[in-house]
This record gives C-alpha cells, sequence and structure tokens, in this order.
C-alpha cells in the first residue's frame, strides 16, 4: 500500500444542506485520493438504494446527498454511510479512458499565443504538455457536462484572467489555475485560458441512449488534430456519433 | 393537426415548468422546475389536472394567449395577477373558461411576484431528461429550450371543456406567508465569524432587480468571512445561501449552477422554499435559524397540505352561457372597480 495521503479524512463530515440535503466531506483539497474516495463512496451509497433517497451528487471532495425528509432522516443516512466506511471499490472493477480530439489555436483556441508568451515558450511545447498528460475526470459540474480535470502538467498552471470572457465558444479545452476543463456544446462564461476545441459533444440531449460521455473518475486524454479533421469530425458529432475513442481498462 | 394554445405577447418570462428534473444534477443538469410548487400543485387541481402536470410559469408581468382551435379551461394561481378575458377582468385563484378565438391578457403582478397558469388537460410537450421544464442556459426543455416568445404555439393534450364544476381557492390560502425565512444554518457557516453570522440573522435585506430563476441576490450588511472567501467547489440546493467576496447573500433557486465555489452560510427550509419564488425586486426580507426537527415537520405539513389541495378548493356557481343580464352585471362591477382604482 502506498503511503498514507494526509488529505484523506479518518471519518467523514457530515455537513447539513437544508432540510432535504446533507453534504459529506471526505477530505481536503483537490486530491486524487481524495475523488477517488468521493467515486467510492457515490457507488457504494447507490448501490445500497435506500428509499428516501432523491439523488447524489459526487464532487471533488463531497457527497451531496439530496433525500426525502419525510421517508429518511438525515441521522439515518449518516449511521448508512459510517457503516459503509471507508468504502472500496469492488475488485475487477472497469475504468473508462477517453481519448478526446482538440484542435488547438487559431478560432479555436484564442488564448494559444497569449499563454505561450505569457509562459515563454512555444505554441507546439503547450500543445505537447497539454496532450502529453493523462487526466482525473474530478467531477461533472457548473453546466451540462462540463468536466472539471485534475492532472494538468505544472509547466501549464497559469492564474485565470482577472476578468472571466462573458461567453466563451461550445466545445472549448481549457486550463485555469492547476485544473483543465472540456466543455459541452453550450456558449459559457469562463475565466480559463482557451487552448482549442473539440469535436466531441459532452453533452447532447437529443443522443438519447448517451447524452453525458463523462463521469468523476474517468481517464481522458487529449489528441491534436488538424482543422480538417475537426470539420469531418465535427459533421460526424452533430449526426449523433461520439467522437471520441473509449478504452475500459481493468483495474 | 393539434389544436395551440398561441403566445400573442409572450411576457417579462414566461416557461413552461413541471416539477424539475431530478437525478442529473451529477452530470451538471441543473433542477430547474417550478419555483412555487404550491402554485403548481393548486393551479393544476383547480382545472382537474394531476397535480405535477406541466403548466406556465410567469413573472411580474404575464402573457397575452388565444386558442382558436377550441374552448378551454384554465385557472392561475401563487402571485395576484390583474387577467382579462377580451378585456373584460376576471379573478385569479379560480377556474374561467376560454372561449375559442377569445384573448386571455394577463398583467401585472399586483402581489408576490410568479404565478403557474394551467390549462385544462395541460400541454402535449415531449420531455427532455424526464421533465419538459425549461432550463435556458442548458436549452433544455419548453418548446426550444427557452423561454416563450411571440407566435409560438403550444399544443394542449386535451382541448375542450371538462365536465367539471368551475372551482377557486379559499381566501385563506391565498395570503402571502410573513415574516422572517427560516433556515437551517450550514453546509459551510464555519466560513463566517462570529460576527459575520450575527450580522445575516439581525439585518433586513433587500432584493435586488438582478434577480432571476438562477438566484435571489440580496443587498445589505456585508456579512464577514473568517478567512478565504473560496471553498472547493461542491453541490448546491435549492435554498442554498451563499456568501460570495462582496458579503451579499445570494439565495440559490431553481435554475442554479449545480456546483459552487462560494461558502453557503445557511440553507432555507423546503417548506419556505415557495416563499422565495413570490419575493419582489425591492422587497425586504430577514432569516431566522429553526431547528433541525422543527423543519422536518413544517416539511410534513407542506406535504400534507399538497395533499389535500383538492378537498380545499369551493365550488362556484357560474352560468354556463353568460346571458346578456350577466354580461351587463360583469360590465358594471368592472366599471366600478375601475372608478375606485
Amino acid at each position: 500500500m502506498s503511503k498514507a495521503n494526509d488529505a484523506l479524512y479518518a471519518v467523514p463530515r457530515f455537513r447539513r444542506s437544508g432540510d432535504t440535503a446533507l453534504t459529506v466531506e471526505v477530505g481536503d483539497g483537490i486530491d486524487a485520493d481524495v475523488n477517488a474516495r468521493v467515486v467510492d463512496l457515490d457507488r457504494a451509497l447507490t448501490e445500497r438504494a435506500l428509499p428516501g433517497i432523491v439523488e447524489i451528487v459526487p464532487t471533488y471532495r463531497t457527497l451531496l446527498v439530496c433525500f426525502d425528509p419525510v421517508m429518511l432522516s438525515r441521522r439515518d443516512i449518516e449511521a448508512e454511510i459510517m457503516a459503509l466506511w471507508p468504502p472500496v471499490a469492488p475488485k475487477g472493477q472497469v475504468r473508462r479512458r477517453w481519448t478526446v480530439p482538440v484542435a488547438y489555436g487559431g478560432d479555436n483556441g484564442m488564448d494559444l499565443d497569449w499563454l505561450a508568451q505569457r509562459l515563454d515558450t512555444t505554441t507546439d511545447e503547450i500543445v505537447a504538455r497539454h496532450s502529453a498528460a493523462e487526466y482525473r475526470v474530478y467531477m461533472i459540474g457548473f453546466m451540462p457536462g462540463f468536466a472539471y480535470l485534475g492532472g494538468l502538467d505544472p509547466a501549464l498552471h497559469v492564474d485565470r484572467r482577472p476578468e472571466p470572457r462573458l461567453v466563451t465558444p461550445p466545445c472549448s479545452v481549457s486550463v485555469g489555475g492547476q485544473q483543465a476543463a472540456v466543455a459541452p456544446p453550450l456558449a459559457a462564461p469562463s475565466g480559463w485560458h482557451m487552448l482549442g476545441r473539440t469535436p466531441v459533444r459532452s453533452y447532447d440531449p437529443r443522443r438519447t441512449h448517451e447524452p453525458f460521455l463523462f463521469r468523476a473518475g474517468d481517464l481522458l486524454r487529449f489528441h491534436p488534430i488538424a482543422a480538417t479533421e475537426f470539420a469531418a469530425l465535427e459533421r460526424a458529432a452533430e449526426a449523433g456519433a461520439i467522437v471520441a475513442e473509449r478504452e475500459e481498462l481493468k483495474v | 393537426m393539434s389544436v395551440d394554445l398561441e403566445i400573442i405577447e409572450p411576457g417579462l418570462a414566461t416557461t413552461l415548468q413541471d416539477l424539475g428534473r431530478s437525478g442529473f444534477q451529477r452530470f451538471g443538469i441543473s433542477a430547474s422546475g417550478v419555483m412555487d410548487p404550491i402554485a403548481l400543485a393548486t393551479a393544476n387541481a383547480l382545472v382537474g389536472n394531476k397535480l405535477e402536470t406541466a403548466a406556465l410559469e410567469i413573472t411580474l408581468a404575464g402573457p397575452t394567449l388565444t386558442c382558436a382551435g377550441a374552448d378551454i379551461r384554465f385557472a392561475l394561481a401563487g402571485a395576484d395577477f390583474a387577467i382579462a378575458i377580451d378585456g373584460r377582468p376576471v379573478s385569479s385563484h379560480e377556474t374561467h373558461d376560454l372561449k375559442a378565438g377569445q384573448r386571455l391578457s394577463i398583467g401585472t403582478a399586483r402581489d408576490g411576484a410568479r404565478a403557474v397558469l394551467a390549462v385544462s388537460g395541460g400541454f402535449q410537450v415531449a420531455p427532455m431528461l424526464g421533465s419538459v421544464s425549461t432550463h435556458s442556459r442548458s436549452q433544455l426543455g419548453g418548446l426550444d429550450g427557452g423561454p416563450l416568445r411571440a407566435g409560438d404555439r403550444l399544443p394542449l393534450a386535451a382541448p375542450g371543456l371538462p365536465a367539471r364544476p368551475h372551482l377557486m381557492v379559499p381566501p385563506v390560502h391565498r395570503r402571502r406567508t410573513q415574516g422572517p425565512v427560516r433556515v437551517l444554518l450550514g453546509p459551510q457557516d464555519d466560513a463566517f465569524s462570529a460576527e459575520g453570522i450575527a450580522t445575516f440573522f439581525a439585518s433586513d435585506y433587500t432584493v435586488t432587480a438582478l434577480s432571476d430563476r438562477m438566484g435571489c441576490r440580496l443587498e445589505g450588511p456585508r456579512v464577514q468571512h473568517a478567512g478565504a472567501v473560496g471553498i472547493v467547489s461542491d453541490g448546491t440546493v435549492f435554498g442554498s445561501i451563499q456568501i460570495p467576496g462582496n458579503g451579499q447573500p445570494i439565495i440559490l433557486l431553481a435554475d442554479r449552477q449545480t456546483t459552487g465555489g462560494y461558502p453557503k452560510i445557511a440553507t432555507v427550509i423546503s417548506a419556505d422554499l415557495p416563499r422565495l419564488a413570490q419575493l419582489r425586486p425591492g422587497e425586504r426580507v430577514r432569516f431566522q435559524a429553526i431547528e433541525e426537527d422543527v423543519a422536518v415537520q413544517l416539511a410534513r405539513d407542506m406535504r400534507e397540505r399538497i395533499r389535500r389541495i383538492d378537498a380545499s378548493l369551493i365550488e362556484i356557481q357560474r352560468t354556463a352561457a353568460p346571458t346578456s343580464d350577466h354580461l351587463l352585471a360583469c360590465n358594471l362591477i368592472g366599471g366600478v372597480i375601475s372608478a375606485f382604482d
């Protein structure tokens, strides 16, 4: 076993979120082990299928457990979680790894040149570093299918913009601070730096069998593509194709 | 061909809403759904629909509508709006029949901010992710993912008049609840100084004009944080009260983002959420912390009240086909009221 991670709490910290929700905090900060524990607890609690639990929202280091207070009490849920603690990942678990094509720079990534200047390097170097890393999906939040990623090369850590943009392009691939992100096909305000765009639609309600691609705990890599390839893949994605490559890894 | 409710003027922010999307917050999908679930249940009960049937949520200034293809029965519940059929004033909180081709005009809110307009039989709109609720930022629900616009046509699921009596809401159930908005402390009350928490509970806060279905933005004495203003982003609920760096509270509402990075000092109890829907810009609110078991009892009471809505409605006598005498009487009454306005 690897050395103990101080970021993990010995026991969860329960925070009341009104009479219909409970926030369960399992560790400190943005940390892969802490997030893995969130994913494991999410799975374990979901499998218990307690009547009265309405929905569970996993985030970086917490689970938000929404419940019907007429059917179930907060104390009942806390007791259930303590009985499951510490949650263990089942054996033979499959982990998904996505390869997401990205057209970097130009109109697709309006901040790539600026970032190269800011870091005193070349755009090629940024693309190489950004597409060499393996990322972890920490959570989906902020807007439909918006994936928050950890694992960004420290050489690419740059503070967010002081003034967020009110609109950034759909399907943007961006970095902000120590994080990276993939946006859904919706325009959104953002203070992050836009490096490129992907033809992949992380969210598409018309794709009824799979409206959302990514989930917390998935692995993700980026693959640079040319603008011509982007156009072809974008047409395929419009028609409903999932143009990201998906592998299933045995853990 | 479908019989449609046609939107002549859309009003300020008129959206199709049901009880919202449940189970998709983990994918970043906002719950959305009606802001005042008691108003939705009441309006539906009046016209004989299932209580959770999708209806139109109307904000501050309402739409003008017509149905060319059939007579329809409708009712408004929630805030009190000025309503007229072909220019003749009628009351909210009771059922009315709109004859084919007549024009229904919903004016401005006289008290409260939001009402629900239910139509007998409901609308024939395909749900997306389990709901027809409109969430504009995600382009989900409604007719095309946004508020209704002039010229939009909402297909009716069961046009025509139902064979049931006209009903009204008893006056005692129309009044807005007064007094402080009740909350439970947390989830991040530890992110605030003792002084900050004392300020939050001792002060009046004014609802600003920037408020919408995402959040009710308040203005008042600054709530002081204990240390850092940011937290690692976590999940939000309807009623979360977050305090950004400027110390001004924002109550997160139906269309809120699924996750947020500002600490949340307290959470409005579920039984007081319908009251938030009725807050008007310029109105003042004060918060009061209560015990959790009281909040749970109030949640039970609200559920019970909704369960008994059908039984609480009062039958009203109204002639099916108005006689000229009746019309004359309506005009006279309308004239008297306007003389005093």
